[in-house]
């Protein structure tokens, strides 16, 4: 995969005449400069404007992969400044844009490279997606999926009529709200009390992608027996300051609290890296101009941080509301025996579950394609009205 | 970054978060060395016993987590491997040639990175069933080598860290494609393909939803569908199941602990710089 040899020296290669120098020549053996290593990000205010790139959300092909393209994220027309801090070696910002001639040989060889991508791309991702409309409008039974009788929309009219169907679709909502919204304001918080000069920076650092690396089948399994109702810690510390022990299992609220923790634990820390990254591309001038001006710290973080947080903060939002849509393995994991019902009651049963429930327990293939057409539709509207609520934004900025 | 100095009460809320973002992880531990009686008793236990062993054994053997383990670990490797060299070799594509439908491509592979994975769900399993290949690692190995954001990573580091001019001066040289790709490309991704490698890992390990459903626990079963297995009750001792837990996450906090800096560096350079 990736070999440590040293390229061999290529041939001697005269200098390209009559060409201006470029303001940053590569070394003389033509070898492309090493980038910075990784995680030299305190100092290095880097501020190219990026590719609007995806987002963080690693490559994870459960919730939250990949998520993200620059399309929703970059910043209206802002680019972040730079710092004073020059680095030495001045990046060459500009990139030429006329045309130049393709610096690799052959005209096949693009397609060649991007061949295998799209090869496996086509096959496990983008037919799938296609083929979902396809098998929603047909009985196909698990049992014997070759055979797929045509119905056109009647899957998608029994669901509508299904009460399961809503009351999953109303308990993804509270979910999604009560573990989207505790989280992202603690990530700030968090990262905010990092983007200062601390002893043991990278240990912390470290210690909140912690949760991130547990598994959530894994993480689920801890939680629930900490809101075990008899025996569990969270009862028993409630106990111990007097309060009544909470049957976090069966409880409608309870539940989807206690599921909702699950995810606050495993994302906060990892949503606080991603402000953080985005905290420090914010020049130090501006804290310094604003501590000038007499801002109280709190001032400081309204008017300077935020701002600067802005896109990160709409990626995040995006991110997490992708995840909080496909929420699949807490539910399934914390109601431990109930399974894919999502609690005695359905009360805690995500649109994710339910998916399940119907396709691989219930052994309804084509209803569970129309489930999941129904679930990209209400991300279609959330996203929708995020975008509203951006331009909303923007209008009043624009105003004021 | 801000230059003031932290005072006692950043560090203390900053200690409260890493207590609060550990404790589960340890009392995983803390349970898996006790029994199911002392878990199942009030209040609590939060020093270690003296059952681990037998726990991990039981775990190991029974909840066949040992060769869980090892169908994950070749799961993870083969994901992680293939998704950095399509996706360095995409990305590099995107980033510095010019060929037809090349915006048209990169549209659409950001266009799949929106859309929930949920949605292919079906038609990918109809496909997996017809190959026969439920229950067989390829259904979960396949599926996971294209990564959209691995084009994306690895086209914004490449467009950084690979001036047109070198790849130019490997072309007066006369080197081919192969041999650019492989001199000059590939050294210049290196450092983003070791974080794109370690962050699919990472992924492929947790991964949930998809293996839950293309493989069984009594079959070919990856960490995660194990441990689904123990939680719906298959072991119904407790103490058990937390060992199962233990084991499926120490070999990611090993790697966490071994590589974290560049984990960390990975996941905020996939921070949307404004």
């Amino acid at each position: 995969m990736t070999e440590t040899r040293t390229p061999p020296e290529p041939p001697e290669r005269p200098e390209p005449d009559g060409r201006p120098e470029p303001p940053e020549r590569p070394e003389p053996d033509g070898r492309p400069e090493r980038p910075d290593p990784d995680g030299r990000t305190e100092q290095s205010g880097r501020s190219e404007p990026s590719t609007a790139g995806p987002g963080a959300a690693g490559p994870r092909n459960g919730p939250r992969t990949g998520a993200g393209t620059g399309a929703d994220t970059r910043a209206r027309g802002a680019r972040s400044p730079r710092r004073g801090r020059h680095s030495h070696r001045h990046r060459s910002r500009h990139r030429s844009r006329h045309p130049r001639r393709t610096p690799v040989g052959s005209r096949w060889a693009p397609y060649a490279l991007v061949a295998p991508f799209f090869l496996f791309f086509g096959a496990f991702g983008i037919f799938p997606l296609l083929a979902t409309a396809w098998t929603s409008l047909h009985r196909v039974e698990l049992t014997a999926p070759a055979e797929q009788e045509w119905v056109g929309l009647h899957n998608y009219a029994r669901l509508l009529d299904d009460t399961f169907f809503w009351n999953a679709l109303g308990n993804t909502v509270v979910i999604g709200v009560l573990s989207t919204v505790p989280q992202l304001l603690l990530a700030l918080g968090v990262a905010h009390l990092l983007d200062v000069r601390l002893r043991g920076r990278g240990f912390f650092r470290v210690v909140a992608l912690a949760p991130y690396a547990t598994s959530v089948a894994a993480a689920t399994l801890v939680f629930a027996l900490f809101f075990g109702r008899d025996h569990g810690m969270a009862n028993w510390a409630l106990g111990t300051v007097g309060i009544d022990p909470v049957d976090w299992q069966n409880g409608p609220w309870a539940s989807k609290f206690a599921v909702s923790s699950i995810v606050i634990w495993r994302w906060t820390g990892y949503n606080a890296l991603i402000y953080l990254a985005a905290m420090q591309t914010i020049p130090r001038e501006l804290y310094e101009a604003a501590a000038l001006d007499g801002a109280s710290r709190w001032r400081q973080f309204l008017h300077v941080t935020l701002p600067g947080l802005w896109p990160a903060v709409l990626f995040t939002v995006l991110v997490s509301t992708i995840g909080a849509t496909q929420l699949f393995g807490e539910p399934l994991l914390f109601a431990s025996g109930a399974g894919a019902s999502g609690g005695a009651d359905h009360q805690f049963q995500t649109l994710g579950l339910y998916l399940y429930e119907q396709g691989w327990v219930n052994l309804h293939l084509g209803r569970a394609a129309a489930i999941a057409w129904a679930m990209l539709l209400i991300l279609v509207v959330a996203f929708g009205a995020v975008r509203l609520l951006r331009g909303g934004l923007a209008r009043r900025e624009q105003a004021s | 970054m801000r230059t003031e100095r932290p005072g006692w009460g950043t560090y203390a809320l900053l200690a409260l978060f890493a207590a609060v973002s550990l404790f589960p992880l340890v009392w995983t531990a803390v349970a898996a060395s006790r029994t199911s009686t002392r878990l199942a008793a009030t209040p609590p236990p939060f020093r270690f016993g003296r059952n681990l062993p037998r726990n991990l054994e039981i775990a190991w053997t029974d909840a066949r987590l040992g060769e869980a383990l090892a169908n994950t670990a070749l799961v993870a490797g083969a994901v992680a491997a293939g998704t950095v060299l399509f996706s360095t070799l995409a990305g590099f594509a995107f980033a510095r040639l010019r060929f037809r439908f090349r915006g048209t491509l990169l549209l659409v592979v950001a266009g799949t990175m929106l859309i929930p994975p949920q949605l292919g769900v079906v038609p990918l399993y109809l496909l997996i069933a017809r190959l026969r290949w439920t229950d067989e690692l390829q259904a979960v190995i396949l599926p996971s080598l294209v990564s959209a954001f691995g084009v994306f990573f690895m086209l914004q580091h490449l467009t950084r860290a690979l001036p047109y001019e070198v790849l130019e001066a490997a072309r007066m040289d006369g080197a081919g494609t192969v041999r650019t790709v492989w001199h000059v490309v590939l050294p210049a991704a290196r450092p983003a393909m070791a974080v794109l490698g370690m962050l699919s890992f990472v992924a492929a390990w947790n991964d949930f939803f998809w293996p839950v459903l293309a493989l069984t626990q009594t079959g070919n079963p990856t960490v995660q569908v194990a441990l689904t297995g123990l939680g719906r009750g298959s072991v119904p001792d407790q103490s058990v199941v937390m060992a199962g837990a233990l084991l499926g996450t120490l070999p990611l906090l090993l790697v966490l602990a071994l590589f974290g800096r560049h984990i960390v560096g990975g996941v905020m350079r996939g921070a949307v710089k404004g």
